[in-house]
C-alpha cells in the first residue's frame, strides 16, 4: 500500500497493475482540543481487502511518520472487538457500514475507488483529544453514579444461595455485553447516551442481587448522564442500529419503566 | 552451560509461606500471622496500583474498600478496556457443583501437574482454595454467568480437565468478570477512596532506601511526566507476549512497568515461559497487527486435522476421510483434541513443518465441525459457538459452517514475570506484583480458565490480606519529588523520552517491533534450540543498536503522541527479549511451554530434567553490559509427586 | 490524564430538567391529544348523517352538561386541557431539541441515517407544521376567521372550506404528517412510559401503524367527500 497526501507525493507505479484497492480517505485532523479541525485528504493504494480498517490506518500512519508528518491519532487496543476502545465515524456511520467495531471492520466492505470519510465521535460530552481520539470518561462517570452492586470483597454468600432464572440471567447478559465504545452516542441524532445507561440499568436490574439499589441506581445514572451534557432520548433507534453488540431498544424502555417506578417510590438523585 | 551469558548468584527462597503447618492450613495460618493495620491508620497509607485488569481492578477496589488511599493508573481511556476483557473461555473454581469428584486438592493437583512441575506448591494450593470465593464474589456483583434452567450456575469442562469446574458467561467470561471488578472500582472512585489516573503510563519505579515508594508516570494526553508517591506500589500490568509483535494481546499491552521495575532491582522469573495458544486465526499478511484467539472450547467439538499427503491442496471438503490425518486423536488417543495447549500447539507446528499445513504459507491446520454438525445439528453448534463462528467469518471472510476453520498457534500468555514470594511481594520491599505480571502460579504452562482465576484471586483475596503485613510498618517517611531518588528516576525518564525523539532516523518503530517479533517467534517460539537461541542472542543487540541510532519518532513529547508511547515500549521489549533468550538457553530441558529441541523423548515429547532444573530461574539486572545474574529458587514437591506428564 | 474530581476539567451545560421527565411530559400530553383526536374523528363522521345532525352535534358540544353546569363548561375544560397539552408537548419538544443542539454543537461532515424512519426524522418539523395547521384549522372552522363562509353554520363552514382545493390540499398534507407523527409518537410513548419490550415491539408498531392509518383515513373521509360532492 502506498500513500499520497494531496499531491505532495505521487502514487508510485500504475495502480491498475496492483491487486489491492485504491481509496481516497478524508480524515478529520485536529491537533488538540483548543484548535479547529478540518478534513484532510489522503490517497492510499494497494489496500488488501483482508486488512482491517485499523490496519489500513496503521499502514497510512507508518508512511506519514517516515515522511515526517504527524500520524493520525486514533484510539484502539484489543483489536478483537471487545475492549470498546476503538470507534470512529466512517462515511457517516458509527463504526462504518457494518454493525461491528471499527477494528473488526474489514476493507473487503469497500470497493476500489471509494472515498471514505473518517471523523471522530462528535458530542460535547466527548471532547476531541486529537484527530479521531475523543475523551469518553463521561461514560465512566455514569457508571460511578450507580452502575454497580455494592458488595465489598469477601462478604458474598455462596454463589448458589440465590438461584437466578435462566431467562433473566440470559437477558441480563445480553445487556451486559455493552462494551462502552460510545457508538450509540455518536450515532444518535440527539447525542444521547441513553442506550449505554439503559444497558447497565437493565443488566443489574434483572439480577436479584441488583434489587436493593435498583431505584437509586436508575435515578442517579439518568441524572448523571444529563449532567454530563448528553442529549435526551427520542426513541429514534440509531443507537441500537450502530451498536456493535446489538444492544436493543428494549433496554431503554426498561430504564424508563424503572425510572418512573423509582420516582413514584420517592427515589431522588443525589446532588 | 554458556557461562558467558550470565553469572550465578545466591539462591533465593520464599520465606512467607508457613511451611510448619500442612499445606491446607498454610493460607489461613499466613493470614493469621500477617500483621493487620488499624482501620484508622489505613487512611494515612497510600497504595499505588498500576493496571486495571482483573488483578489490578479488583485489588484497587478492594484496597479502597479497606480504607487505604489508592491511586489507580491505566494507559487506556477507561479501566474497562484492560485486556482481561478479551478472555473468552471461563474461570475455574473447585466448587464441585457437578459432584464429579472435584475438590480444592484436585484443582491444586491439576494445576501443579498442568504447570509441568515448575510452580510453587504453596501458591497453587492457595489459588485453588480461594477459587471458590471468587465465584461467590462475582455472582454477588451481578456477573451474568451461564445458568441452567433450574437457575443454578452451569459448568463446563475446559482445556483438558476431566471435571466440569469452569464457570463461564457465553464466550465473554473475561469481559463480564472485568466489568464486575471495573464497577467495584468505579464505586470506590465515586466514594473518593481511589484516585484515578486515566491514560497515564508508568515509566519508572521510585525506590527510596530500598523500599518501593512511588512511580514516575507520563500523562499520555498532555505528555507531562510526573512523580507519584505511596507507601506501597502494586504492579498489575499484565504479560509481555507482545515481545513477539504478533500475539493475542492488545496492541497496547506492554512490559514497560515490570521491565523498568526489574531494572530497579526486582528479579524477573522464568522469562522464557511463554504460552502459545493452539486455536488462533492464522496470519494473513505483512500488515497484520495482531492475532485473534478462538476460545479453546472449540476443541470440545471441533476435530483437528491436516491432509495425510504433503501438498494436498484440494478443497478441504473434497478430501475424503481416508486422506485426512486427525493427528491429535492419532497420537493422544486418551485426550484426543483436548490435550493441553502446549502439546496441541507443538503438534500443529510439527505437521506444518512436515509441509502438511494448510492455507496461505502452509501455516495452518483445519478445525473441523463437520462431524459435530451432523451429530448435534447446526442449531446446537450455533448456540454453543455462534459468536466465535461469527468472529471467524468477520476476520477471514470465510463461512466456518460451510468449510472447516483454519487455525494456527499464537503467543497468548506469559507464565514468566516478576518474582514474588508467597505474599506476592517482589524482591523490592513494598513492591507487589499480581496477575499475569508475576510468575507465580502457572509454572511452565497455564491451564485453560486459570488466568482469570489467578488474576481475581490475587486482586480480591490474596494481596489485600498480605499487603497489610508490609503496611503495618508504615506510614513511611514522607518523600517528595525533590528527593534524590525521585529526581533521578524523573531525570532518567525524561532523558529517555528526549533521546527517542532526537534519533530522527529512517525506520519506523513498528518495523523494529515486527523484526524483533519475527526473530523471537522463529528462534524462541514454540521450539527452541541452542542454535536458534544463540542466533537470536547475536541478532538482538544489533537490533537494539540500530533502534537507538535509526528509529524515527515523529512529533514531540508534550502532546498526545502514540508513536512515542510505542517507541518506549519497543525499547523495553528489545531488552526483555534478550533476557528471554538467555533464560531459554540456560534451561536445557523441555517443560510446559518451553520446548527445547535437545530435550525430547524418542517419540518427540517434551522431556523434563527434574534433577537439574526443578527450580525457578530468577534473574537480576546488572547495569551496562554486565551479564545478568541467575538466582535459583528450588522447587520442592511435598504433595504432588514429580511425574512426567502424559496425555496419551 | 488525571481526574481527581468528576467534571473537574469541564463543566458541561447540563440540562436543568431530567431528560426522561421531558419525554414523559411529551408522551402523556401526546396521549391526551390522541384521545381528543379519537373523539374528534367520531364527531366528524356525523357529517354523513346530514346538516341537521352535524349542526346539532356542534351545539351539543357547547351545551353538554346543562343544566348541572352552565353551557360551555365542558367545552372550556376540554379546551384548557388541550391547550395545556399542546403547550407541554411543545415545551418538551423545544427543550429536548435545544438539549440535543448543546449535546452536539459540531455537526458531522458526513452523517447517514441507518435506522430512523421518515416518521421519526420528521417529528420536529412535522410537529411544527401540524401546530401551524391546528392554528389555521381553528381559525377556519372554529372561529371562522379565515373561512370564506365564516358566519355560516358549522356544516356550511366545513363545506365552504373543503370546496376550496388549496384548503383541502393543505388539510390533507397536514393530516398525512400528523399520521406519521402519531405512528412514531405511539411507539415512542410506549417506550418512554416503559411499556415496550422485544415481544411487544412488533405489536406496538403494528398497532401504531393501524391506528394512525384508520384515524387519518377517518379525518380524510370528510374533505374528500366534500371535494367529490358526496357531501354538500
Amino acid at each position: 500500500m502506498t500513500i499520497t497526501q494531496d499531491g505532495s507525493r505521487s502514487t508510485a507505479g500504475a495502480a491498475s497493475e496492483r491487486r489491492g484497492m485504491n481509496l481516497t480517505l478524508r480524515i478529520w485532523r485536529q491537533k488538540d482540543p483548543t484548535v479547529k479541525g478540518k478534513m484532510v485528504t489522503y490517497k492510499v493504494s494497494d489496500v488488501s481487502p483482508d486488512m482491517s480498517f485499523l490496519e489500513m490506518l496503521d499502514v497510512l500512519n507508518e508512511r506519514l511518520i517516515l515522511d515526517g508528518d504527524d500520524p493520525v491519532a486514533f484510539d484502539h487496543d484489543c483489536r478483537e472487538g471487545i475492549c470498546g476502545m476503538c470507534g470512529v465515524m466512517i462515511n457517516g456511520m458509527a463504526h462504518g457500514p457494518q454493525q461491528t467495531t471499527t477494528c473488526q471492520l474489514h476493507m473487503r466492505k469497500f470497493k476500489d475507488g471509494d472515498t471514505i470519510d473518517v471523523e471522530p465521535w462528535r458530542a460535547s460530552a466527548f471532547p476531541v483529544i486529537k484527530d479521531l481520539a475523543v475523551d469518553r470518561s463521561a461514560l465512566d462517570r455514569i457508571i460511578q453514579s450507580g452502575g454497580y452492586i455494592s458488595v465489598p470483597t469477601g462478604t458474598a454468600p455462596d454463589a448458589h444461595a440465590v438461584p437466578v432464572p435462566k431467562k433473566d440471567s440470559d437477558a441480563a447478559f445480553d445487556a451486559a455485553t455493552c462494551i462502552g465504545c460510545g457508538a450509540c452516542v455518536a450515532a444518535c441524532p440527539n447525542a444521547s447516551s441513553m442506550l449505554f445507561t439503559a444497558a447497565k440499568v437493565t443488566h443489574l436490574g434483572l439480577m436479584p442481587q441488583g434489587q436493593p439499589e435498583r431505584n437509586d441506581r436508575v435515578v442517579n445514572m439518568v441524572a448523571q448522564q444529563d449532567r454530563e451534557g448528553f442529549g435526551g432520548c427520542t426513541n429514534i433507534g440509531e443507537c441500537s442500529a450502530a451498536c456493535p453488540k446489538g444492544i436493543s431498544m428494549e433496554n431503554i424502555s426498561r430504564l424508563n419503566h424503572d425510572l418512573l417506578g423509582a420516582l413514584r417510590a420517592g427515589a431522588r438523585p443525589k446532588s | 552451560m554458556p557461562l558467558d551469558l550470565f553469572t550465578e548468584g545466591d539462591p533465593i527462597a520464599d520465606t512467607k509461606a508457613p511451611t510448619d503447618v500442612p499445606i491446607g492450613e498454610r493460607w489461613s495460618t499466613r493470614r493469621f500471622r500477617a500483621r493487620l493495620v488499624n482501620p484508622a491508620n489505613r487512611r494515612k497509607l497510600t497504595v499505588i496500583v498500576v493496571g486495571t485488569g482483573l488483578a489490578g481492578g479488583s485489588a484497587a477496589a478492594t484496597l479502597g474498600e479497606a480504607g487505604y488511599k489508592v491511586k489507580s493508573f491505566w494507559y487506556q481511556d477507561s479501566p474497562r478496556r484492560a485486556h482481561s476483557v478479551a478472555a473468552q473461555g471461563g474461570i475455574n473454581a473447585a466448587k464441585n457443583y457437578r459432584n464429579d469428584g472435584d475438590s480444592v486438592h484436585r484443582l491444586f493437583y491439576d494445576t501443579v501437574k498442568g504447570g509441568d512441575f515448575r510452580s510453587r506448591e504453596d501458591n497453587v494450593h492457595r489459588l485453588a482454595e480461594v477459587s471458590v470465593n471468587i465465584i461467590d464474589q462475582c455472582v454477588a456483583q451481578g456477573v451474568p454467568f451461564a445458568r441452567e434452567y433450574g437457575g443454578l450456575l452451569d459448568n463446563r469442562s475446559f482445556g483438558g480437565a476431566q471435571v466440569s469446574r469452569t464457570f463461564y458467561a457465553r464466550g465473554q467470561t473475561g469481559q463480564q468478570l472485568l466489568y464486575g471488578a471495573y464497577q467495584a472500582l468505579e464505586r470506590q472512585i465515586a466514594a473518593g477512596t481511589v484516585e484515578q489516573h486515566a491514560r497515564t503510563e508508568m515509566l519508572d519505579l521510585i525506590v527510596v532506601d530500598g523500599r518501593a515508594r512511588g512511580i514516575v508516570a507520563r500523562d499520555l494526553v498532555t505528555g507531562e511526566v510526573s512523580t507519584h508517591f505511596a507507601d506501597a506500589v502494586v504492579l498489575a500490568t499484565g504479560g509481555y507476549g507482545n515481545v513477539f509483535y504478533l500475539s493475542t494481546n492488545a496492541k497496547g499491552s506492554n512490559a514497560t512497568a515490570i521491565w523498568r521495575a526489574h531494572k530497579k532491582g526486582a528479579l524477573f522469573a522464568n522469562p522464557c515461559y511463554t504460552q502459545i495458544h493452539p486455536t488462533c486465526i492464522p496470519v494473513k499478511g505483512d500488515y497484520q497487527s495482531k492475532l485473534t484467539l478462538m476460545s479453546e472450547s472449540l476443541r470440545n467439538d471441533g476435530r483437528v486435522w491436516v491432509p495425510k499427503e504433503r501438498g494436498d491442496d484440494r478443497d478441504p471438503r473434497e478430501i475424503p476421510e481416508d486422506d485426512r490425518d486427525y493427528y491429535l486423536e492419532r497420537i493422544y488417543p486418551a485426550f484426543g483434541n483436548l490435550v493441553p495447549r502446549d502439546i496441541a500447539s507443538r503438534q500443529a507446528k510439527n505437521v506444518c513443518d512436515e509441509g502438511r499445513g494448510v492455507g496461505p504459507g502452509g501455516l495452518g491446520v483445519y478445525l473441523d465441525f463437520g462431524e459435530a454438525m451432523q451429530r448435534l445439528g447446526r442449531k446446537a453448534i450455533e448456540a454453543k459457538y455462534g459468536n466465535l463462528f461469527d468472529m471467524y467469518a468477520q476476520i477471514t471472510g470465510e463461512d466456518p459452517y460451510e468449510t472447516p476453520m483454519r487455525i494456527y498457534p499464537a503467543v497468548h500468555y506469559t507464565m514468566g514475570g516478576l518474582w514474588v514470594d508467597y505474599d506476592l511481594q517482589s524482591t523490592i520491599p513494598g513492591m507487589f506484583v499480581i496477575g499475569e505480571a508475576n510468575f507465580s502460579d502457572h509454572g511452565a504452562n497455564r491451564l485453560g480458565a486459570s488466568a482469570l482465576m489467578q488474576g481475581l484471586a490475587d486482586g480480591y483475596f490474596v494481596l489485600p490480606n498480605t499487603i497489610n503485613d508490609y503496611l503495618a510498618d508504615g506510614p513511611f517517611e514522607k518523600v517528595g519529588e525533590s528527593h534524590p531518588a525521585a529526581a533521578e528516576a524523573m531525570q532518567g525518564v525524561q532523558s529517555q523520552v528526549q533521546k527517542l525523539l532526537s534519533v530522527n532516523g529512517t525506520r519506523s518503530v513498528a518495523s523494529f517491533h515486527r523484526e524483533l517479533g519475527k526473530l523471537m517467534w522463529d528462534m524462541c517460539g514454540m521450539e527452541r534450540s541452542e542454535e536458534s537461541l544463540r542466533k537470536a542472542l547475536d541478532r538482538i543487540p544489533e537490533i537494539r543498536q540500530e533502534f537507538w541510532t535509526n528509529v524515527k519518532v515523529s512529533g514531540d513529547w508534550h502532546s498526545f503522541n502514540q508513536t512515542l508511547e510505542h517507541a518506549g515500549r519497543v525499547a523495553d521489549f528489545i531488552e526483555l527479549a534478550e533476557l528471554m533468550c538467555i533464560d531459554a538457553l540456560h534451561r536445557n530441558e523441555s517443560c510446559g511451554g518451553h520446548f527445547r529441541a535437545e530435550s525430547q523423548t524418542p517419540e518427540g515429547e517434551a522431556l523434563r530434567d527434574d534433577e537439574n532444573y526443578a527450580y525457578v530461574a530468577a534473574w537480576e539486572w546488572t547495569p551496562e553490559g554486565a551479564p545478568p545474574v541467575l538466582h535459583k529458587e528450588n522447587l520442592e514437591y511435598e504433595y504432588v509427586h514429580l511425574a512426567q506428564r502424559s496425555y496419551k | 490524564m488525571t481526574v481527581t474530581d468528576s467534571g473537574q476539567r469541564r463543566t458541561p451545560k447540563a440540562a436543568k430538567t431530567n431528560s426522561v421527565f421531558k419525554k414523559v411530559v411529551m408522551a402523556v400530553s401526546g396521549i391526551v391529544m390522541l384521545l381528543y383526536l379519537v373523539a374528534h374523528v367520531v364527531g366528524n363522521l356525523k357529517v354523513f348523517a346530514g346538516r341537521e345532525s352535524f349542526n346539532s352535534y356542534s351545539e351539543w358540544i357547547r351545551t353538554v352538561g346543562e343544566p348541572a353546569v352552565p353551557s360551555y363548561t365542558v367545552l372550556t375544560v376540554v379546551r384548557i386541557v388541550l391547550i395545556v397539552a399542546v403547550v407541554a408537548h411543545f415545551w418538551a419538544a423545544v427543550s429536548l431539541w435545544r438539549q440535543a443542539k448543546r449535546a452536539r454543537p459540531d455537526r458531522y461532515v458526513t452523517k447517514k441515517a441507518v435506522a430512523q424512519s421518515y416518521a421519526s426524522r420528521t417529528m420536529r418539523w412535522g410537529g411544527v407544521i401540524v401546530l401551524l395547521f391546528i392554528v389555521w384549522h381553528i381559525l377556519d372552522l372554529t372561529t371562522g376567521t379565515v373561512n370564506p363562509d365564516g358566519d355560516a353554520s358549522p356544516y356550511d363552514r366545513l363545506v365552504a372550506s373543503f370546496s376550496n382545493p388549496f384548503s383541502t390540499a393543505f388539510y390533507v398534507l397536514a393530516l398525512i404528517l400528523l399520521g406519521m407523527h402519531l405512528r412514531h409518537g405511539i411507539w415512542s410513548a410506549t417506550q418512554t412510559l416503559g411499556q415496550s419490550n422485544k415481544r411487544r415491539e412488533r405489536t406496538v408498531n403494528a398497532f401504531a401503524i393501524a391506528f394512525s392509518t384508520v384515524l387519518i383515513a377517518g379525518f380524510l373521509l370528510v374533505p374528500f367527500s366534500v371535494l367529490f360532492g358526496l357531501v354538500d
